[in-house]
């Protein structure tokens, strides 16, 4: 806890539609919208699309007569695109300071204790121009003693465009007054059951809740809430998290575009799971020591239901891709059942440990001293090299029929040559 | 293209994180060196030519587009050519640019005369455009170099 602290929260304006526009110019202005994965809903929108009143969760179909009305442009998730540009800004972020922590794909946390000599605000728009002229990206900047006031503040810089999207709200004069007029459900880790809780209790705006008695907090929010009022009187409580923490589980699991009845289509789809979490294992090098397989059909839709899943502990701990495959399949079949419209099948790997922690078995070569190791470094270099899964196992298929659907997609135009922006000359 | 002063004492120019870069490969002495007989060469093994370090100075910034069209053949840049285009750059004059005008991402060489803006053609058969107050112009980034392949 402490009270001398600077924070910065850099968060990207409407990321997904902003990268969007940076390669294709046209779209400036107009309202656009990104789906979530299988093109279902609306996860992001820019500006313009958000002032027709439509918001982020409204199903594609039901916007659809809207779409063509005001010339709605609707795109897939392009990940590839936005991890890209993501990966830029963040690079660019750490030019500024030495401490900073990643915080999800568009918004990071700067720590500035260092820099309280220099004017801060003038710093935060050096920072904005940078990224912006460097990525065609704009961002909004929010600065204050505490990461859940930098918060706060970055909400205040989105919301007066006076302040060109920088605003600090360390020592500001009329920093109560600001305070006074956020709602509490604005604030970082007040979720809407709090909200509800503490607009009954009479603490509707931020400065209130920055003045409610500890105890009380304490009690109906725990000791996190309690942080949180801290964190508002300027005590930083939640500091900079900068050392990822190595993975306890493993998930991969993704729903499927059209509903999957044969198994031998959820094999495939278990199969490139599994491949894929293992690849995650080796790169954190890391050994598991047993895998979950689950199969579900879709909650929302009036059919029959069925769900199940199953545990497979692994008799050595391991990282080898066929070993998991091989389980994976074991226990596909003992879960699986015809008649069903599958909408989900995942694959957890737990009991994760350091693959240098392997114990040595008397009668078995473990993972470690073995040609497995090998092929499976091999195969991680020449994926690596080539592009996700250039080589891969059989069992994923090649028609693939599960996959995920993404009909609106744009290019690569940050990964793919043959994706390139085009520039007329 | 405004320039904005950071007020410091002069001693600090930039903070830059440390970054662990990923594996750079040197050359190995590969084979056993026979007893006796060290290399004349093995004071001076330097790595490998890598063409990321010689073309590109900002890679956050950095962006390869692809050319469609004639109007710069005498800069060099040829139709389907890859152009590697620095955002990080300020554009000035005679810098070849990607410009953002009318809604669209084009290539010109830009030319300052007298405050007065033009972005003009490397072709006699393509006329230059002068940016005016009014005009629906954005400068993207500027060109560092042209990748053609020969034919």
């Amino acid at each position: 806890m402490r009270q001398d602290e600077l924070f910065a929260l850099v968060d990207c304006n409407n990321f997904y539609a902003a990268c969007e526009r940076v390669f294709a110019p046209e779209l400036e202005g107009k309202p656009i919208g990104i789906l979530s994965n299988n093109d279902g809903i609306i996860v992001a929108l820019s500006d313009e699309l958000k002032q027709l009143g439509i918001n982020r969760g409204v199903p594609l179909f039901k916007i659809k007569d809207q779409i063509r009305k005001y010339d709605i442009r609707i795109f897939s998730s392009n990940y590839t695109l936005y991890g890209d540009m993501s990966s830029r800004v963040m690079k660019i972020l750490s030019r500024f300071t030495p401490d900073f922590e990643i915080y999800s794909i568009d918004e990071a946390f700067l720590r500035l204790s260092e820099f309280r000599h220099l004017d801060l605000t003038a710093y935060a728009r050096k920072i904005k121009h940078v990224v912006h002229q460097w990525t065609g990206l704009p961002v909004s900047i929010g600065i204050g003693p505490t990461k859940t006031l930098a918060k706060l503040a970055n909400h205040v810089a989105k919301r007066r465009k006076d302040l060109a999207g920088v605003f600090d709200l360390t020592d500001h004069p009329r920093k109560d007054n600001i305070l006074a007029s956020i709602d509490v459900k604005r604030v970082w880790g007040v979720g809407p059951q709090y909200a509800k809780l503490l607009h009954r209790n009479g603490f509707h705006n931020v400065l209130q809740l920055a003045g409610a008695p500890r105890k009380w907090i304490k009690k109906k929010m725990t000791v996190v809430g309690l942080r949180t009022v801290l964190e508002l009187n300027g005590t930083s409580c939640i500091d900079l998290e900068q050392d990822l923490d190595p993975k306890k589980e493993i998930v991969s699991s993704k729903s499927f575009g059209q509903p999957v009845t044969e198994l031998k289509d959820l094999q495939e789809a278990v199969n490139s799971y599994c491949i894929r979490a293992a690849q995650k294992l080796r790169e954190e090098k890391q050994v598991t020591g047993q895998i979950m397989v689950y199969v579900t059909t879709n909650r929302f839709k009036n059919e029959p239901q069925y769900a199940n899943y199953e545990f497979y502990k692994l008799p050595l701990p391991t990282a080898y891709t066929p070993d998991l495959l091989q389980a994976a399949a074991r226990i596909l079949k003992n879960i699986y059942r015809r008649g069903y419209k599958y909408k989900k099948v995942g694959v957890m790997l737990s009991e994760i440990s350091p693959e240098v922690n392997i114990p040595p078995d008397l009668f078995t070569p473990t993972y470690l001293d073995d040609r497995r190791r090998v092929i499976m470094a091999c195969m991680d270099a020449i994926n690596h090299k080539m592009g996700m899964n250039k080589l891969t196992y059989a069992g994923v298929g090649t028609v693939q029929n599960w996959k995920m659907k993404r009909e609106m997609l744009t290019p690569h135009y940050t990964t793919r040559w043959q994706d390139l922006p085009i520039v007329k000359a | 293209m405004n320039k904005i002063t950071l007020r410091t004492d002069d001693t600090i120019d930039a903070i830059y994180r440390y970054e662990r870069k990923t594996r750079l490969t040197r050359p190995l002495i590969g084979a056993e060196i026979p007893a006796g007989f060290p290399s004349p060469a093995q004071d001076y093994i330097e790595s490998s030519l890598d063409l990321n370090e010689l073309l590109i100075e900002h890679p956050t910034a950095t962006f390869f587009v692809r050319v469609q069209g004639f109007s710069m053949i005498n800069a060099g840049i040829s139709p389907d050519d890859i152009l590697i285009v620095d955002r990080a750059l300020e554009p000035g004059h005679r810098k070849i640019i990607i410009a953002i005008l009318e809604g669209e991402l084009t290539v010109k060489r830009l030319l300052i005369n007298d405050n007065r803006w033009f972005l003009t053609p490397e072709n006699p058969e393509f006329s230059a455009v002068e940016i005016s107050e009014d005009s629906d112009f954005q400068v993207w980034g500027v060109v560092t170099y042209a990748i053609h392949q020969v034919r």
